[in-house]
């Protein structure tokens, strides 16, 4: 019997989930699903507890398929915070499209299981089982507006790309169990010491990476972002660009660094290509967008290039100390990028007149005048983006910056940077349609309590965290000693 | 020194304005006034305050003073470390005095969303007073930068009918050279191990590594400056910018970019500084000689006034290079100076803009007939902008041409014919607009000077003359840091120079 102390989070996320499905078939129809969605939500900020509660130092079970550490603590609580916000901001725009069934939030639910999976996944297998949990989830709520042509097409679309890039990391994790003989990560990483792997292990892992790059969502796997973000109900949307991203990086993170330390010097080349052609790929072909989900889709295959530094660092750089900075980074920022995200797509939510939702970035024009305070908040989110200090998101900047010079990664770092620029451009022209142009007819208002409550927490992170930075900073690196031992 | 965090007060005192000015509720029209005092008061509040920084400030002191450290971010030892030295103790009241004057400028003139536009003026001078007295890299850095903000909304919601262009080109163009200088700060951190601006001060970076880090600095600073070719965005900027803004441009943030080089690029890489000092030289001297013929053909006064501050500036970094005591105290001063009288004809340019809504040279004429005061007025920081003896154009451009002499007189003799062509421009400016008949039927109602307006120009017509006649009190105050700038630089290229000659 194994220990299920270290997985009782996921245990009991799991049974929640199934008591929600049944909660859900058996109560009034008329009430289900909204007391099925507060539940989940409540059910999800448990899990965050018991999260921390449970892991007491690193513990694996289940022969060392699962792993929970201080690392998996950070990166879960990410992942089910963005969970829960997910939960609650799509209440109100599923009610008013008419679709909002309970299984919408168990699903979500469900999601968040299979990356938590992901993220404490110490085999091959189960990190594939995880991957999978969380992507057929994924795929059944891009489409859930299922009277919608875009979103059905956005679901198509995201499964057969997310099959194909399954496939290839199938492909790759066979070829490196062929090569080496173990899906272990704690046995492949004793396999590689000095850097010496098959050419077998080394195809294998490419297309490992290859499968992961889909779904961060890296150029040159990107294709499928812009349209699935535009196709999908707006709350998926904004599910999409935060939680998966987190769990995919950290399972890309884990597996690289914890299986495949040894071989940094050949993974982090492909990871700086892919770093490099995300951010400018992210800068340029935003610039032209007019439909501001799109927008987001290109602004967060700039940031995921962003994050990717922090990881090319962990690959790159000779020293221990400077490794663990660069994963530090990669923490910090996405904590960042979480915030921020959340924050702009519940402005997103917010833009509906005459109860329909409307997407273009036009359609924001004078919000300064209409709604000044949504204007106020969301001209920080684009700020914060931008990476102009004060705000938040020029710390996240701060620090992937300052690993990729501390490897001396400085071709990397200065393209960064450059492509910094180039991006702030579109962030900064929103702020432009918001403050300088004439207004437009206002957005339907009252706001509701929730929404109101998920701007005021996001703003205010994003605007205060130059003021007490210590929670996030302190949290990432005891994140990061997990993976760094030493 | 007392432990009043003197420094954290007066940054931080125009926040709790914007706290009060957004408390306001009411009738627009209430918003409104109540919004335009609360911003008076709150900057002149700071504006004693800060002037109280000067009454303690000890010029014979050297190191910085009133300093403040909080630990900020431990683990990568960023703190939060206040200072200033006897360079940045007048561009602090200098910061302080000229928000006073644009929400003086701004009473009338400016009726739309009045709350928000003295928000962002408050905002401005938090970070204005921040950035001169940071003593942290990073700190120095989120001050620096996050002045892109309020300058980008203040152009971009009051500014003019090409403010969009304007006010991206301005915002973009900074932005550019900056992360770059971001690149360079974490190089320094990562090699030196601190963010301590006053330990890196003497800290000696490898000489290879300076070259890299000063271009990288260079490439901020010359933006911030600007300097010939990245000015461009400088004449945009001005014209766009509502009065009051362009006040704060020429004012206080082309400043940024000569205090940079003085608190950065000489003493922390002197090696570099004195390789590139013939590139600086170069550019100065272009940037003096060619805006000023620009300026001789521009049709808008504000953009004249734009290329002006182009050329003056020039001799800000030129006096800064030459590494003398008269080239650095003079590029002091003429960055004061500047500050004081471009501000000012910005103003004079926004009294008539305010009257006839147009900056052309040729829709005016003949204004000394109908507004004698107002003339006076525009002569006084005419002739102090062309450098007239008993002005403080004359100091600062006097001791930069002194200390050129001193460095480089083929320098100094092209950076003097400046001098000439900025007579030219200024003089040919005052005639079109002033002399002559008022034959213009549209200017023959204008009024004179408002008592409201000559509040806001007296205190610069003063300071003008003051620092003209009797610049010693401000010399004073400057002199140890300014010694000990130039003694680090001097060190350092001396130690070099002994090097290779040990090694031949």
């Amino acid at each position: 019997m194994p220990n299920l102390i270290p997985a009782l989070p996921e245990i009991f996320l799991a049974v929640a989930a199934m008591a929600l499905l049944m909660a859900g078939v058996f109560l009034n129809p008329q009430t289900a699903s909204r007391n099925v969605s507060y539940t989940s939500a409540g059910v999800l900020v448990v899990t965050i507890a018991i999260v921390g509660l449970v892991t007491d130092g690193t513990a694996t079970t289940f022969g060392g398929a699962f792993i929970t550490d201080t690392f998996a603590v950070f990166v879960k609580a990410l992942i089910l915070i963005a969970t829960a916000v997910a939960v609650i901001m799509s209440r109100e725009y599923l009610e008013q499209n008419g679709i909002f069934r309970f299984e919408f939030p168990v699903l979500m639910v469900l999601a968040a299981l299979g990356m938590m999976m992901m993220v404490s996944a110490n085999d091959m297998i189960a990190l594939y089982l995880g991957l999978e949990l969380q992507s057929l989830s994924l795929y059944v709520i891009a489409s859930f507006q299922r009277e919608s042509t875009r979103s059905a097409e956005a679901g198509l679309k995201y499964f057969v790309l997310g099959a194909l890039s399954s496939g290839l990391l199938l492909y790759g994790i066979s070829l490196v169990y062929g090569f080496s003989g173990t899906t272990g990560f704690d046995k492949l990483a004793g396999l590689f010491i000095g850097g010496d792997a098959p050419v077998g292990v080394i195809v294998g892992l490419v297309f490992i990476l290859a499968g992961f790059a889909f779904k961060v969502s890296a150029v040159p796997f990107h294709m499928w972002t812009p349209d699935v973000y535009e196709g999908a109900p707006t709350p998926v949307t904004a599910f999409f660009a935060v939680a998966p991203k987190i769990a995919a990086l950290a399972l890309m993170t884990r597996t690289m660094v914890g299986a495949f330390g040894d071989l940094g010097a050949e993974w982090s080349q492909v990871i700086i290509f892919v770093s490099i052609a995300s951010m400018i790929l992210g800068a340029f072909a935003a610039i032209n967008q007019k439909n501001i989900k799109r927008l987001m889709a290109y602004s967060s295959i700039g940031h995921m290039g962003y994050a990717l530094i922090g990881l090319a660092v962990a690959g790159a750089a000779d020293d221990a100390v400077t490794r663990s900075d660069g994963l530090q980074g990669l923490l910090v920022y996405l904590a960042i990028y979480m915030f921020m995200n959340i924050g702009t797509f519940a402005c997103i939510l917010l833009m509906r007149r005459n109860n329909r939702m409307v997407e273009g970035i036009d359609d924001l024009a004078g919000l300064s005048k209409t709604n000044p305070a949504m204007a106020f908040v969301l001209a920080a989110f684009m700020f914060s983006m931008a990476g102009i200090p004060p705000l938040a998101g020029f710390f996240g900047k701060l620090y992937i910056f300052l690993a990729a010079v501390e490897a001396e990664l400085f071709a990397l770092a200065i393209i960064g940077v450059l492509s910094s620029v180039v991006a702030a451009f579109y962030y900064i022209r929103i702020v432009k349609v918001m403050y300088f142009d004439d207004p437009e007819e206002a957005f339907d208002k009252p706001i509701s309590r929730e929404m109101k409550a998920v701007l005021i927490v996001t703003g205010a992170v994003v605007l205060l965290f130059i003021v007490y930075p210590l929670p996030i900073l302190s949290g990432a690196s005891l994140a990061t000693a997990a993976l760094m031992p030493g | 020194m007392s432990g009043f965090p003197w420094l954290s007060v007066i940054t931080f005192a125009p926040l709790v304005g914007v706290v009060f000015i957004l408390l306001i509720r009411g009738e627009p029209d209430v918003v409104a006034r109540n919004a335009r005092g609360v911003a008076l008061w709150t900057s002149l509040i700071t504006f004693v305050v800060s002037l109280g920084l000067w009454a303690n400030f000890d010029p014979l002191a050297t190191g910085f003073q009133f300093e403040e450290k909080l630990v900020w971010v431990p683990a990568l030892g960023i703190a939060y470390h206040m200072g200033i030295d006897g360079i940045s103790l007048f561009f602090i009241i200098l910061s302080t005095l000229l928000t006073v004057l644009c929400v003086g400028a701004s009473w009338e003139s400016v009726q739309s969303r009045v709350k928000e536009y003295m928000i962002a003026f408050l905002v401005m001078e938090t970070l204005m007073v921040g950035m001169f007295s940071a003593l942290d890299l990073i700190l120095f850095y989120v001050f620096f930068e996050g002045v892109l903000i309020p300058m980008f909304v203040i152009i971009g919601v009051w500014g003019g009918p090409r403010r969009n262009y304007a006010a991206f080109k301005f915002f973009l163009y900074t932005l550019a050279g900056s992360v770059l200088m971001l690149l360079a700060m974490l190089t320094m951190i990562f090699e030196s191990g601190t963010s301590d601006i006053v330990t890196l001060l003497n800290y000696d970076f490898p000489a290879s590594m300076q070259t890299w880090l000063w271009l990288a600095f260079f490439a901020s600073f010359a933006v911030k400056v600007p300097m010939w070719p990245v000015h461009t965005w400088l004449p945009d900027a001005h014209v766009e910018a509502p009065t009051a803004g362009s006040v704060i441009l020429a004012g206080v943030l082309l400043k940024f970019g000569g205090y940079g080089f003085l608190r950065f690029s000489l003493p922390m890489f002197p090696l570099a500084s004195a390789d590139f000092t013939p590139l600086i030289y170069g550019l100065s001297v272009i940037a003096i000689i060619y805006t000023s013929l620009v300026a001789l053909a521009q049709e808008d006064m504000k953009k004249l006034i734009a290329y002006s501050s182009v050329a003056h500036m020039g001799y800000v970094t030129l006096g800064t290079f030459t590494a003398t005591t008269q080239g650095v105290e003079g590029a002091v001063i003429q960055m004061l100076s500047h500050g004081v009288v471009s501000a000012a004809l910005f103003l004079v340019v926004g009294v008539v803009y305010d009257r006839r809504h147009s900056r052309e040279i040729a829709v005016y004429g003949g204004l000394v007939n109908r507004m004698p005061a107002y003339a006076l007025v525009f002569m006084v920081f005419m002739l102090a902008s062309v450098g007239l003896p008993g002005t403080s154009g004359f100091v600062g451009e006097f001791l930069i041409l002194v200390g050129a002499f001193k460095a480089n007189s083929w320098v100094a003799a092209f950076a003097t014919t400046g001098v000439i062509l900025g007579a030219a421009y200024m003089l040919y400016l005052y005639r079109r607009v002033i002399f002559g008949k008022l034959t213009k039927d549209d200017l023959k109602n204008m009024m004179d000077l408002s008592p409201r307006e000559i509040a806001v120009f007296a205190p610069l017509i003063l300071l003008t003359i003051f620092m003209g006649v009797y610049p010693v009190p401000f010399l004073d105050a400057m002199h140890v840091s300014v010694e000990n700038v130039i003694e680090r630089y001097e060190t350092a290229v001396a130690a070099a120079q002994h090097l290779s000659l040990a090694a031949k």
